[in-house]
C-alpha cells in the first residue's frame, strides 16, 4: 500500500501542489516503485479463491521469496477475481520479457514449488525455464478461448492490480475520467454518456445518460440530490458486482462521481449486500483513501464540485435490489417497493431526487470518459453497446466471471468460453436473468446476448447470472427452484405476488410430484398472467418468467409429469419425477 | 387542468388528480380494495389496475398526465382483476355469514360485484388455532385471518395517529398485521382509538361487539337499563339508514332506544354540560387563582388519556382530573338518579352509545370508574353497534316519530352538543369561563370560536382576552398532531419558561368524535365536516348555549353536588392518572 | 438476567453513539448490534427506540422483514449452507439434508445443546466452488453430503478444545 502519511501530504501541500498533482504524483511513485521489480506474482484473493485458501498461498509465496532472497525483485500482488474461479486459487507469474504463466488450484506447497522451479531459475538464468510435470499439470493456457474471447473494460484491472493500492489505480489511468469531466461542463459530460449508448447493467437496460439527464433537471431539495450505487446483487448464483466492488472499488466510486458532477448530485450512497464483506471492506477503504486525497470532499481538484459518499448494508432481502425498495431500505425501513411515479429522479431517497445505478454501469463510466463515447459504442450491437460481465456457472467446464462484447452468442459463451458442459453430457439450456429471467434452449445457441433478443425469448439480461444446464437437469425443477426463491423473497405487499406466487408454487410442487393435471397448468398460466399485470414491482411482475419460459420451451417435460398429459409415458414420468425431486427437500 | 381520455371519454381534471378520481368524475367506478379516500394510497391490492398505452398501472396512485389515454375495462384487465380477487379470496375464510362486517365489507361486496362463484385455488387460510383472534383489549378485535394486508390500519395507526401499535411483521406469504414482537394489542401501545377499525375494509379489525350482552340486559326483567347517547352519535347514525352525513336524528334515536327496551333515555350532552362546570372551574382555579399547573389539558377523550399515560406521563399534573361526560352521567345515574327513581343501584345498568371504541376500555380503566360503588357505566356501544341493534330489532328508523329524552339527565345546552367536534370542548368551556370570570355572558356572535374550529389544521391556536389577561389556547385533533404540541410545552417547562399555552384541548380522532373510531365507516373529511355542521346547527338551535345555563345542571348542583369541585363532585366526577408502559412483555 | 439487560443496554448505547446523528441508520445500527450479540435482543431494541427515536413497531417490523437479522441467539457454530442457483444445481439441497440429518434439526434452528445453528443462504459469491458451506467464517467448497458428518465432527472437536 503506497499511502502518503499526513506529514507527507502536508509537505506536498506546502510545496504548492494541488490535490490533483498529489494524485498524479502518487501514480508516478507507484510506477517508480514497480520499475525495479523483475517479476510479479499475481494471486487471486477474491471471494472464491480466498475461500479456497488463497491467503495462505500468498503467505507461502512471500515466505519462499524471502527465503530465496528475492523479496525486493518479485512483487507479490493480492488481486481481484481473475475470472476462472472454479479453478482457483489462481496465480499468474509474470517475468519481465517472458510470457506470463497461469497456475490453477494453487496450494501453499505448490506456491513454494512455483518459486523454486519457476521464479528462481527464471530470474537467475537466461534461457528457457523447465518446470516439473507437477507444475506443468497445473498450468492453464492463457490462449484458452475463455481468455481470448473476452473483452475487458470493467474487469480490466481485476487480476492485474492490487485493488487496495490507490497509486496503482492512478498509474493505470484511474480518476483520469473524473479529472477530464471536471474540465467540462456538466451538460457535456451528460452528452458523452448519452452518446456512448451505455445502458443500465442492473437488469432493466435503461439508458444511463437519459436517467442522469432526468436527475440533472430535478432541482435540489433542501440543497440535496443523491446518487445511489446498487450493489445488492440478490440474484442467487451471480457475483459480478461483488467482484467488481471487491476488485475495483475506486472505479465504481469514480463512475458515481462523474455521474454526480454531470447531474449536480451532492452525495452518494453505496448499498451493498451484507453477505459481501470483502466488497464492503474494499469500498470502505476506497472512500477513506478518496477522502484522504481530496477526491471526495469539498472543492474537489480545486473546482466547485463537492461530493461525499457513504455505505449502507443490505440485510438479506432480494427485493431491495428494486430501486424504490432499496431507497426504503437505506432510509432504515422495510424494503417494500413504492409506486412510480413519482420516479426516484423526481422524489427518491429521503424524498429527494435520486439516480440509482448498478455497480457495473458505474464501472463503465470512467473508461468512457477517458476514451470517448465512440470507443465504447463501437463494441456491441446496434442497441446494446459495450460489454457485459457474466457469471457463468452451473454445469459448465470453465465456470467463472467473464466480460464479453454485447452480441456474443449463447453458443460462444457456453461452448467456447465455458468450454462446454462440465459433465460432458449434452447441453440443454442456459438460464439468464436469474429469478426474473427465463431459459434459452440449446436450439437457440446462435442467439446474440443483448437486451432485445433476451427479452424477445422471454428472458432478460438481468444482472448477468448465467446458469448452464445439461441433459440431467429437470426444467420443471429449475423453474420450481426459482419460483421458490421469489416466493421467499416477495415483500408481501401486494396480493398478486404474495398469494399468486405462493399458489403457483404449490401447483408447481404438485406437478413436480407427478400429481398435476392440465387444469393445474392452466391455473399456473392464469396466475402468471395476473402477476405480470397486477404486481407492483419488478419482482412480482417477472417472478412467473422461469415457469412460463420453461413451459414454453420444455412443454414435453411438463406433459410427461401430468396425470392427464398428452403422452402418458409411465417410465418417462417416473424418471422426470425423480429428476424433479432429486434435489428437493422432503 | 389536465386533459386526458378515459375509455374514450375526454376528461379534464386538476393536475395531480389520480386516474381513479378522474374516472370517478366521469362516472366510471374502478374497483378498489386497499384505497381509502381518507388515506394516501398504499398500492397494495392490485385490483385497481388500468391500461395506459400498453402499460398496466395502479389507478389509485397514478396521477393523470396531459394526453393520457386510459382504458379501465377490457378483457385483459378484467381477467387480471378477477384472478387477483380470486387469489385474495383463496387466503381468506369463508365466514361472511357470521362476520361482524358482513354488511359493509368491501371484499364481500367486491366479490359480489365480480360475480365470483368459485375461488378455484386451494384455500390456504390458516386455522383459528394457527392464527388466533386477538381480543385482548376491551375495545377492538383483530382477526388476522380476515386481513387482506391492504395496509390501511398501519397507515392510520402509524402515520395518522402516530401511535405505532400496529405494524406489518415478516414478509411474503407470512406477512401479517400485529403489534411488535407479536404482542397482543392489549399489551401494546394501542390507545383503542379504533381508527384502524373504521378504516379496515374487512372484518379483520372491528369494534368488540357487545350487542348480545346488551340484549341480554334488556331482556332481563330484573335489570333497570339506562342509556345515554354521545353528542356525535346523533349526526352520524342516520348514515346507516340512508340519511346524509350530518343530519340530526336525535329524536328518532331516543324513540328507537325506548323501543329497544331501555327504561330511561338520557343524553351524554348533559354530562358534557357538567364537565364544563367542573373543568371550567379547574381552569379558573389554575389560571385566575394560580393553583395548579398550566396549561390545563382536557381529558374527556379516553384514547388521548391512554396516549398521555403511555407517551407523555410527565404531563399528568397538567391534566384535568375531570371525567369524561358519559362517565359523569354514569356516576350520576347510579347515585343522583337512582335515588330519585328509587331503583336499587345494583339493579341499574348504564349503557353508553358512543362514537368511540376507546370508551369500551375507559369504563374499566381505573377504580375511579366505580365511584358509585358499582361500575358507573356498564357497557359502551359504538354508533355502529347501535345501528345494528336497531336493525336487529326490526325498527323502521326512518319513519319513527321523534321523542324527547328523560329527565333529569337528558337535557342539554348547545355547549354540550359541540363536544362532538374538535374545538367544541374548548368552545363550551370558554363560554362558561368567560361568564364566570367576567360576570357577563358572552355576546351571541362570539359564542362560536372560529379559529379553533374546523378540520384544516391539526393544531389550531388562538388567544382570548379574559379580564385583561391573555389566554393562550391550542386545540389538537388526530393524536398524531399532539406530539409536536406537547414537546413545546415540555421544552418550555424544562427551560423554566412561561408555558406556550394555558389551555389545551386534545381529541384523538381527526375532527374529534364526529370522526370517531366507532362511527359509520367510509369517513372522509367531507363527512366529518358535514357531521360537524350538523352539530353546529344543533347548537345554534338550542334554547341555551352555555353549560352553566342548563337548568337541570343548576338543579343538580343545588340538590346534590353543592358546587363545582366540591368533595362530592371530586369523588364522583373526577379521576387520576398514572404512567403506563408501552409494552407488557 | 437483570445484569444481562443492563450490559446489553449499555453496550447498545455505545454502539448507537455514532448512528444517532446519521440519517437512515436503523439497519446499520441493527447490523452492529447483531454483530455484538449474535442476535438482536429486545433489550437492545428498547435502547434503539429511545436513542434513535424510532417506534418499536418499526424496529420490529424491519427486523422481521430482513432475513439477515435474528431475534434469538443462534448456536455457537453457525453453519451456512448455500442454496443459490449454482450450488442448487450442483446438489446443494442434498448437502442441506445431510446436515439436517447429521444434527437432527431442520434448517433455521439450533440444536438442543445450543452448539450448532443451520441456516440456508442464497449465494455466498463463490459459486465457482459450488456447493458451498461456510462454518463460522470458514469456507468449504465442493461439499458433498458425505462431508457433512466430517465437518460437524471437526467443529465439535474445535469447540471442545475451546472448552465450550
Ligand atoms: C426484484 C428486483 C431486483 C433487482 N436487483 C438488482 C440488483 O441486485 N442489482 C442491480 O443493480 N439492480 C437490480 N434491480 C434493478 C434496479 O431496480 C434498477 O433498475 C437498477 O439498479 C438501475 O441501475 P442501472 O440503470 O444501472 O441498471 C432489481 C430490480 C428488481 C425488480
Ligand atoms: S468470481 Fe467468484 S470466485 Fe471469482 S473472484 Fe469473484 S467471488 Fe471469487
Ligand atoms: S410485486 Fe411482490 S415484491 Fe413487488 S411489491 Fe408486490 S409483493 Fe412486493
Ligand atoms: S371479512 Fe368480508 S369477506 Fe371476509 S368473512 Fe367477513 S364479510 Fe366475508
Ligand atoms: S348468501 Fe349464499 S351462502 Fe350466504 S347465506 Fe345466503 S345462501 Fe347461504
Ligand atoms: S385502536 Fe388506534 S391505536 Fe389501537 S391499533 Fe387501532 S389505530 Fe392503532
Ligand atoms: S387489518 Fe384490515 S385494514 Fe389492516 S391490513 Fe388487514 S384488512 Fe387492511
Ligand atoms: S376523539 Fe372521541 S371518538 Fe375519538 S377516541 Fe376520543 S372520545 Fe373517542
Ligand atoms: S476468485 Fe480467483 S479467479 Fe475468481
Ligand atoms: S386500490 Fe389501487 S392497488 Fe389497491
Ligand atoms: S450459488 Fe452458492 S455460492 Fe453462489
Amino acid at each position: 500500500m503506497v499511502e502518503l502519511s499526513q506529514e507527507q501530504i502536508e509537505k506536498l501541500k506546502a510545496l504548492g501542489r494541488t490535490q490533483k498533482e498529489n494524485l498524479i504524483k502518487l501514480g508516478e511513485e507507484f510506477k517508480e516503485k514497480v520499475k525495479n521489480y523483475k517479476a510479479s506474482i499475481y494471486t487471486c484473493n477474491a471471494t472464491s479463491c480466498h475461500s479456497g485458501g488463497a491467503a495462505s498461498v500468498l503467505d507461502a509465496f512471500r515466505e519462499s521469496l524471502t527465503a530465496a532472497g528475492l523479496e525486493a525483485d518479485v512483487r507479490v500482488v493480492c488481486t481481484g477475481c481473475m475470472g476462472l474461479c472454479a479453478s482457483g486459487p489462481l496465480a499468474r507469474v509474470e517475468i519481465k520479457g517472458k510470457k506470463a504463466v497461469l497456475y490453477q488450484h494453487v496450494t501453499p506447497d505448490m506456491a513454494r514449488v512455483i518459486v523454486s522451479e519457476h521464479v528462481v531459475p527464471a530470474l537467475k538464468t537466461e534461457g528457457e525455464v523447465k518446470t516439473s510435470d507437477y507444475l506443468k499439470k497445473q498450468e492453464l493456457s492463457l490462449d484458452l478461448p475463455f481468455f481470448t474471447k473476452q473483452r475487458k473494460i470493467v474487469l480490466r484491472l481485476l487480476g492485474h492490480s492490487d485493488p487496495e493500492d490507490l497509486g496503482e489505480y492512478i498509474a493505470n489511468g484511474g480518476y483520469q475520467g473524473l479529472m477530464k469531466a471536471l474540465t467540462m461542463k456538466p451538460e457535456e459530460v451528460l452528452e458523452i454518456i448519452k452518446k456512448s449508448g451505455l445502458r443500465g447493467r442492473g437488469g432493466g437496460g435503461f439508458p444511463t445518460g437519459t436517467k442522469w439527464e432526468m436527475l440533472s433537471k430535478s432541482p435540489l431539495v433542501d440543497g440535496e440530490k443523491f446518487m445511489i450505487c446498487n450493489g445488492d446483487e440478490g440474484d442467487p448464483g451471480a457475483y459480478m458486482d461483488s467482484c467488481i466492488l471487491g476488485g475495483g472499488s475506486h472505479a465504481v466510486l469514480e463512475g458515481m462521481m462523474i455521474g454526480a458532477y454531470a447531474t449536480g448530485a451532492t452525495s452518494g450512497w453505496f448499498y451493498i449486500r451484507a453477505e459481501y464483506p470483502l466488497a464492503i471492506q474494499r469500498m470502505e477503504l476506497a472512500i477513506k483513501q478518496a477522502k484522504r486525497y481530496g477526491i471526495l470532499g469539498r472543492n474537489i481538484f480545486g473546482t466547485d464540485f463537492n461530493f461525499m459518499a457513504d455505505i449502507r448494508y443490505g440485510a438479506g432481502a432480494f427485493v431491495c435490489g428494486e430501486e424504490t425498495a432499496l431507497m426504503s431500505s437505506v432510509e432504515g425501513k422495510r424494503g417494500t417497493p413504492r409506486p412510480r411515479p413519482p420516479f426516484p429522479t423526481q422524489k427518491g431517497l429521503f424524498d429527494k431526487p435520486t439516480a440509482i445505478n448498478n455497480v457495473e454501469t458505474l464501472a463503465n463510466v470512467g473508461p468512457i470518459m477517458v476514451n470517448g463515447p465512440e470507443w465504447f459504442s463501437e463494441v456491441g450491437t446496434a442497441t446494446s453497446k459495450g460489454t457485459k460481465v457474466f457469471a457463468i456457472t452451473g454445469k459448465v467446464k470453465h465456470s467463472g466471471l467473464v466480460e464479453v462484447p454485447m452480441g456474443t452468442t449463447v453458443g460462444e459463451m457456453v461452448n467456447d468460453i465455458g468450454g462446454g458442459t462440465s459433465s460432458g453430457k449434452p447441453f440443454k439450456a442456459v438460464q439468464t436473468g436469474g429469478p426474473s429471467g427465463g431459459v434459452i434452449p440449446a436450439s437457440e445457441l446462435h442467439m446474440p446476448l443483448c437486451y432485445e433478443e433476451l427479452k424477445k425469448i422471454g428472458s432478460m439480461m438481468g444482472s448477468g447470472g448465467m446458469i448452464v444446464m445439461d441433459q440431467d437437469d429437470s426444467m420443471v425443477e429449475i423453474a420450481k427452484f426459482y419460483l421458490g426463491f421469489t416466493v421467499d423473497e416477495s415483500c408481501g405487499k401486494c396480493a398478486p405476488c404474495r398469494i399468486g406466487g405462493y399458489q403457483m408454487l404449490q401447483l408447481m410442487k404438485k406437478i413436480a410430484d407427478g400429481k398435476g393435471t392440465k387444469a393445474d397448468v392452466a391455473k399456473i398460466k392464469e396466475i402468471g398472467n395476473a402477476m405480470k399485470k397486477a404486481s407492483l414491482c419488478g419482482l412480482g411482475q417477472t417472478a412467473p418468467n422461469p415457469v412460463l419460459s420453461t413451459m414454453k420451451f420444455f412443454k414435453n417435460e411438463y406433459d410427461a409429469l401430468l396425470i392427464d398429459g398428452n403422452e402418458p409415458d409411465e417410465e418417462n414420468t417416473e424418471k422426470q419425477v425423480k429428476a424433479c425431486n432429486i434435489n428437493t427437500k422432503k | 387542468m389536465v386533459k386526458l381520455t378515459i375509455d374514450s371519454k375526454v376528461v379534464e381534471v386538476p393536475e395531480g388528480t389520480t386516474i381513479l378520481d378522474a374516472a370517478k368524475s366521469a362516472q366510471i367506478k374502478i374497483p378498489t380494495l386497499c384505497h381509502h379516500p381518507d388515506l394516501p394510497p398504499t398500492a397494495a391490492c392490485g385490483i385497481c389496475i388500468v391500461k395506459v398505452g400498453n402499460r398496466m398501472v395502479r389507478s389509485c396512485c397514478t396521477p393523470v398526465a396531459e394526453g393520457m389515454e386510459v382504458i379501465t375495462r377490457d378483457p385483459d384487465i378484467i381477467e387480471a382483476r378477477r384472478t387477483v380477487l380470486k387469489l385474495t379470496l383463496s387466503k381468506h375464510p369463508n365466514e361472511c355469514l357470521t362476520c361482524l362486517k358482513n354488511e359493509t365489507c368491501e371484499l364481500r361486496k367486491l366479490s359480489a360485484d365480480f360475480g365470483i362463484r368459485d375461488t378455484e385455488f386451494a384455500n390456504i387460510t390458516p386455522s383459528k388455532e394457527e392464527m388466533p383472534l386477538d381480543d385482548s383489549t376491551k375495545s377492538i378485535v383483530l382477526d388476522p385471518r380476515k386481513c387482506i394486508l391492504c395496509g390501511r390500519c398501519v397507515e392510520v395507526c402509524q402515520n395518522v395517529q402516530n401511535v405505532w401499535a400496529l405494524s406489518m411483521l415478516k414478509r411474503g406469504i407470512n406477512t401479517h398485521i400485529s403489534p411488535a414482537a407479536d404482542n397482543k394489542l392489549g399489551d401494546s401501545p394501542c390507545i383503542k382509538c379504533g381508527q384502524c377499525t373504521a378504516h379496515c375494509p374487512t372484518g379483520a379489525l372491528t369494534e368488540r361487539d357487545d350487542t348480545q350482552y346488551v340484549w341480554s340486559l334488556l331482556q332481563d326483567p330484573e335489570k333497570y337499563c339506562v342509556v345515554q347517547i354521545a353528542p356525535a352519535v346523533r349526526v352520524a347514525i342516520g348514515e346507516a339508514f340512508g340519511y346524509k352525513p350530518g343530519e340530526i336524528t336525535t329524536g328518532k334515536i331516543y324513540a328507537a332506544l325506548r323501543r329497544l327496551g331501555f327504561n330511561a333515555v338520557f343524553d351524554t350532552n348533559f354530562g358534557a354540560d357538567v364537565t364544563i362546570m367542573e373543568e371550567g372551574s379547574e381552569f379558573i382555579e389554575r389560571f385566575v387563582n394560580g393553583k395548579g399547573a398550566l396549561p390545563l389539558i382536557t381529558s374527556c377523550c379516553p384514547a388521548w388519556v391512554d396516549y398521555m399515560e403511555k407517551y407523555f406521563s410527565d404531563m399528568i399534573p397538567h391534566f384535568s382530573s375531570c371525567k369524561s361526560p358519559h362517565e359523569i352521567v354514569g356516576a350520576l345515574a347510579k347515585t343522583y338518579y337512582a335515588d330519585k327513581v328509587n331503583v336499587p343501584t345494583e339493579k341499574m345498568r348504564v349503557i353508553s352509545i358512543m362514537p368511540c371504541t376507546a370508551k369500551k376500555f375507559e369504563i374499566l380503566r381505573s377504580e375511579e370508574m366505580f365511584s358509585s360503588g358499582f361500575q358507573d357505566v356498564d357497557v359502551s356501544l359504538t354508533t355502529r353497534e347501535l345501528a345494528r341493534m336497531i336493525k336487529q330489532a326490526g325498527i323502521d328508523f326512518v319513519n319513527l316519530p321523534e321523542e324527547e329524552a328523560d329527565s333529569p339527565l337528558g337535557s342539554y345546552t348547545g355547549a354540550g352538543t359541540v363536544f362532538g367536534f374538535s374545538g367544541g370542548v374548548m368552545e363550551a368551556a370558554l363560554r362558561t369561563v368567560h361568564a364566570v370570570v367576567t360576570g357577563k355572558e358572552m355576546p351571541e356572535d362570539a359564542l362560536e370560536v372560529k379559529p379553533i374550529l374546523g378540520l384544516d389544521k391539526g393544531i389550531k391556536e388562538m388567544t382570548m382576552d379574559l379580564n385583561g389577561k391573555e389566554v393562550r389556547i391550542a386545540v389538537a385533533h388526530g393524536i398524531g398532531h399532539v406530539q409536536a404540541l406537547l414537546e413545546k410545552v415540555r421544552e418550555a417547562e424544562q427551560k423554566g419558561e412561561e408555558p406556550p399555552y394555558h389551555f389545551i384541548e386534545v381529541m384523538a380522532c381527526q375532527g374529534g368524535c364526529v370522526g370517531g373510531g366507532g362511527q359509520p365507516l367510509g369517513v372522509t373529511d367531507e363527512i366529518r365536516k358535514a357531521r360537524m355542521e350538523g352539530l353546529m346547527k344543533d347548537d345554534r338551535g338550542s334554547k341555551q348555549r352555555c353549560s352553566h345555563l342548563n337548568p337541570d345542571v343548576k338543579k343538580l348542583y343545588d340538590e346534590f353536588l353543592g358546587k363545582p369541585l366540591s368533595e362530592r363532585s371530586h369523588h364522583l366526577l373526577h379521576t387520576s392518572y398514572q404512567k403506563r408502559e408501552l409494552y407488557k412483555k | 438476567m437483570a445484569e444481562d439487560k443492563t450490559k446489553i443496554q449499555e453496550d447498545t448505547r455505545k454502539i448507537l453513539v455514532k448512528w444517532k446523528t446519521k440519517r437512515g441508520s436503523l439497519i446499520m445500527a441493527l447490523h452492529e448490534i447483531q454483530g455484538a450479540f449474535g442476535y438482536v435482543p429486545w433489550d437492545a431494541m428498547e435502547v434503539v427506540a429511545e436513542e434513535l427515536k424510532i417506534p418499536m413497531a418499526q424496529i420490529y417490523s424491519v427486523l422481521t422483514f430482513y432475513n439477515y437479522f435474528k431475534l434469538t441467539a443462534p448456536g455457537k457454530v453457525v453453519i451456512s449452507i448455500c442454496d443459490g442457483t449454482a450450488c442448487h444445481i450442483k446438489g446443494g439441497q442434498s448437502v442441506i439434508e445431510a446436515f439436517e440429518k447429521e444434527l437432527g434439526v431442520p434448517a433455521g434452528t439450533t440444536t438442543e445443546d445450543g452448539l450448532f445453528y443451520i441456516q440456508i443462504v442464497r449465494c455466498l459469491g463463490c459459486c465457482g466452488l459450488a456447493p458451498v458451506v461456510v462454518v463460522n467464517g470458514k469456507t468449504y467448497g465442493r461439499v458433498t453430503p458425505l462431508d457433512a458428518p466430517k465437518i460437524v465432527a471437526e467443529w465439535r472437536e474445535t469447540m471442545a478444545k475451546e472448552g465450550v
